[in-house]
């Protein structure tokens, strides 16, 4: 290969580059490892996380669901895992199908008419609907549900900074709800759209119909962010209760934990916005002979094609991780999705019942909710939440660190993963603790 | 073949594929009182579980990848994904844990993070690293907010941001969505920068120049440093997009060719898997001036342990729900530590070597618009081709006949009728000489037989998908036929 390039050193290869910016000494990274070695050094690493052999209720925007053992199983698969973006259609019907199937099951779910490939993670899929309403209204303000995650509300903030967009926070009720009172103040014909989470970061499941009415008084978009996505199996379509954007986190779809991330923002919206929906999107064509076929399209919208005037800069975005929610909810079905709904909002409640019958704890918010609650303690949270960690237990996540008034509170989590027995453990040991103190 | 239904299309009534435990707490029926409830997801697939197997089997069976074949798609480093790093990243206490789970149970996780921060710096001659951005355009995005930042904090954000004509389209993008406005600079005849222009453009209302380095026709700009010189001496940084970086590891560093911010791709240049389209991870790496505006939180080290400092004032705050694609970053570490200094700087070696040996072997059949020696990829056209009424897109398809995956076609815009090939490292010299003899082939036909070409690919799954239509009557999900009228 060298005699057909014609050098006789691989240095040449980089001749072009100047000699004063060339490297003159070795990196300074370990010497090579074998297989073996690799996993053991791993290995040892995993050793230094304990998070497995506790019983944990964190829920806050990452859940722990059951995974059918097919979706790893058929993701693993290397025509998934080892092609890019589908470029060259003829041969990448395999992604592009999965991602039109992904399509439909978003827009199944959330009654919406159009859905786009993925984006990064729930945040930056919320931060793509701000940026879109944006564009749409034409308007500075965006009102957001202090209730919308926390996180999500930094990074829609770090999205916005630099595009003259203000943001004003709506207070949550005495309820754990959306305040409706203080929406209508802070509405305006100024409000490029109303941002909430439902069910919300506090768990509970909010009045869409209302919220989106009120949005839609001062011609307003309604953006719903949904952060348990699991909740799409019992509750009405947010499509169907006024939303004009639904953006969220797929994580609950067959994705592990995996300390944050790769997770999977969708995001759907209705039928007129399309010309300003960021995003890769499949659509089906016919080829040549008239055989059914899937492309990538509208890709007018996209930054290859039209460069600083994109509606977003997004390239990569999660396709692996939304495969997984495909066979994921295609697993589960009609009947399955539903019935996993169902036994989150059963457990749940039964945990709440028995937990906030204990001396010193009690309820915080009366709103619905889904398969998360807020507790609040009355000798507050931490002292607690130690005695917990102490018997095996993360009782859940301390609110105080997100809400400075809500310093005696924990955000509790209870999915299908978590044993009757397991509940009534919790129940027993919280009471042994409250009782300590 | 089978034509691959949708799987909504072979939904039955009452299959299903999983069942979950009874549930095993007393059931309450009226829990839904006063709840907007639905009676069941319209549309919604029942199958068998063999169905599903057999449905995403055989559609996986349609996709070229790199575990099939070679993939030349240039700029996005299609390179083998070692197996053992999906074994690694899978490894139960890096993909259960959660990510609030108090830190002193996560400490391996942790680890992991500010290992891979310390090898990027090194990697790149860059002070420190954020490793939260999904993707290469995210950390694009980052790059520019912290320039921004600094600028704005000593009281004039600027205006503008100079980009090369040769640019991928996601370094307009994102300067654009970070509020600036993008001011192309023209090539010269070499395909770099042209500096005498370069120096016209800088102004101080310039925060930044974005480049690319070797740039997307696999060219180095020789002239780096000197540019970072005009660029600094009124006040701006410089930018470098390390989407090329497989041809640098070892051999030279961003940092020190006065580079002021870059971003990785970790999904190109460190192994991981590009999975149809993602998950990726771009980090971004600064020089110490820009450190105090890396996105929340960053991970420090005290008495031995790790912990996540928030309490940043000049960040420019949060860019992921968590703290990026984590286990992405597992695998990339893998990645570095496998091939630990002497194979990374092999990898680039080779990857420009591969690149070279095509280039030379295909220099008289495909035009080369630019001369100038290249790197890892480079940028053939179809100007001889043309002649016969053969395009890049006819070249690209009838590739697909010989199982192989088409060059880049849409992009750099200033070569038109481009065909961006990228061999990487990992190709050995039988593989390239099929896509070389492929490529000689397709130069013959289109001279003696050019409709062979023009109508191609012959064998694949579907043929020449009209994408006009497609994007004039969108049908962008599935619905029952009743519906549709």
């Amino acid at each position: 290969m060298m005699a057909k390039i014609g050098i006789s050193s691989l240095d040449e290869l980089f001749s072009t580059i100047p000699k004063d910016i060339m490297l003159k000494r070795e990196l300074n990274v370990p010497s090579p490892m074998t297989e073996l070695e690799l996993i053991q050094l791993f290995e040892k690493i995993t050793q230094k996380n304990n998070y497995q052999n506790y019983l944990s209720f964190l829920g806050a925007g990452a859940y722990s669901h059951v995974i059918p053992y097919i979706v790893d199983y058929l993701s693993s698969r290397g025509e998934f895992i080892s092609p890019y973006t589908p470029y060259q259609p003829e041969v990448s019907q395999g992604t592009l199908q999965v991602i039109f199937e992904f399509q439909t099951l978003i827009c199944q779910l959330t009654g919406m008419d159009i859905a786009n490939a993925s984006l990064y993670d729930g945040a930056s899929a919320a931060a793509e609907a701000v940026l879109m309403a944006h564009r749409l209204k034409g308007k500075s303000k965006v009102i957001i549900a202090k209730t919308l995650h926390p996180h999500y509300r930094r990074v829609i903030q770090t999205y916005v900074k630099n595009l003259g967009v203000e943001i004003e926070e709506i207070k949550y009720s005495e309820t754990g709800e959306f305040d409706l009172k203080d929406l209508r103040k802070k509405l305006d014909d100024k409000t490029a759209a109303v941002v909430f989470q439902s069910p919300n970061f506090m768990g509970i499941i909010e009045n869409l119909k209302k919220i989106s009415d009120l949005a839609h008084s001062v011609q307003a978009l309604s953006i719903v962010v949904v952060t348990e996505p699991v909740s799409l199996g019992i509750l009405e379509a947010p499509g169907k209760l006024g939303a004009d954007i639904v953006a969220g986190e797929g994580q609950s779809f067959g994705l592990p934990l995996s300390f944050g991330g790769p997770y999977l923002g969708f995001m759907a919206c209705c039928q007129e916005y399309i010309r300003q929906f960021p995003g890769r999107i499949a659509g089906q064509t016919k080829d040549v002979d008239g055989k059914r076929g899937f492309v990538l399209t509208l890709s007018t919208r996209e930054q290859h094609i039209r460069r600083e005037r994109a509606t977003s800069n997004i390239c990569t975005n999660q396709a692996w991780c939304a495969l997984r929610a495909t066979i994921f909810l295609e697993t589960l079905g009609r009947e399955g999705l539903k019935e996993l709904a169902w036994q989150n909002i059963q457990k749940a409640n039964y945990a709440l019942e028995k937990l906030s019958q204990i001396k010193g704890i009690k309820r915080k918010f009366k709103g619905n909710f889904f398969n998360e609650f807020v507790l609040e303690f009355s000798g507050g949270f931490e002292k607690i939440s130690g005695f917990l960690r102490k018997k095996g237990i993360i009782g859940g996540l301390n609110l105080g660190e997100y809400y400075p008034e809500l310093k005696k509170c924990a955000l509790v989590c209870v999915t299908e993963m978590h044993k009757r027995e397991e509940i009534d453990k919790l129940a027993a040991i919280l009471k042994e603790g409250v009782k300590e103190k | 073949m089978i034509r691959e239904p949708l799987i909504f299309e072979i939904s039955e009534k009452g299959k299903r594929a999983f069942s979950l435990p009874e549930l095993d707490v007393p059931s309450k029926k009226d829990i839904l009182r006063n709840l907007p409830v639905r009676d069941e997801i319209e549309g919604f697939p029942q199958v068998s579980e063999v169905e599903i197997v057999r449905h995403f089997t055989r559609l996986s069976q349609t996709n070229h990848c790199i575990d099939v074949g070679f993939y030349p798609l240039g700029s996005c480093t299609m390179k083998y994904n070692p197996k053992i790093n999906e074994k690694i990243a899978s490894l139960l206490e890096f993909n259960s844990s959660h990510p609030a789970a108090p830190l002193d149970l996560v400490q391996g996780n942790l680890e992991v993070l500010k290992t891979t921060e310390e090898l990027l710096a090194e990697l790149t001659g860059m002070d420190a690293f954020s490793l939260q951005p999904s993707a290469g355009a995210q950390g694009e995005l980052v790059g520019m907010m912290l320039i921004r930042a600094y600028l704005g904090e000593r009281g004039n954000p600027r205006k503008i941001v100079l980009i090369p004509d040769s640019a991928h389209g996601t370094n307009p993008s994102s300067a654009h969505l970070c509020g600036y406005r993008v001011q192309e600079i023209r090539s010269n005849k070499k395909g770099t920068i042209d500096l005498k222009s370069l120096a016209q453009n800088m102004t101080e209302e310039v925060a930044a120049l974005m480049i690319t380095n070797p740039n997307t026709l696999g060219v180095f700009e020789v002239d780096i440093k000197k540019m970072a010189e005009i660029v600094h001496s009124k006040g701006g940084f410089v930018y470098m997009d390390g989407a090329n970086m497989n041809a640098l590891i070892g051999v030279c560093r961003p940092g020190d060719m006065d580079v002021d911010v870059i971003h990785l791709n970790l999904h190109k240049t460190f192994s991981t898997p590009h999975g149809g389209g993602g998950p990726g991870s771009g980090p971004v790496g600064v020089k110490r001036m820009l450190k105090p505006y890396l996105p929340l939180p960053i991970i420090e080290r005290k008495d031995g342990k790790y912990f996540l400092n928030f309490d940043r004032p000049k960040s420019i705050g949060k860019v992921h729900s968590f703290y990026g694609n984590f286990l992405v970053i597992v695998k990339a570490l893998a990645y570095i530590l496998s091939l630990g200094y002497e194979g990374l700087k092999e990898v680039s070696e080779v990857a420009v070597l591969n690149s070279n040996y095509i280039r030379k072997s295909l220099e008289r059949e495909y035009y080369l618009k630019y001369k100038t020696p290249t790197l890892h990829e480079c940028v053939f056209s179809d100007k001889f081709q043309r002649e016969h009424g053969v395009g890049n897109i006819d070249i690209a398809k009838r590739l697909i006949d010989f199982g192989l995956h088409p060059p880049t076609m849409s992009f750099p815009l200033i070569v038109r009728g481009a065909l961006m090939t990228e061999p990487t490292e990992t190709e050995s010299k039988r593989d390239l000489d099929l896509f070389i003899d492929a490529m000689k082939q397709i130069s013959k036909e289109a001279k003696k037989n050019p409709e062979v070409v023009r109508s191609a690919p012959h064998t694949s799954y579907v043929r020449r998908l009209d994408e006009t239509s497609a994007a004039r009557n969108p049908v962008l999900m599935w619905m029952e036929k009743k519906k549709i009228k």
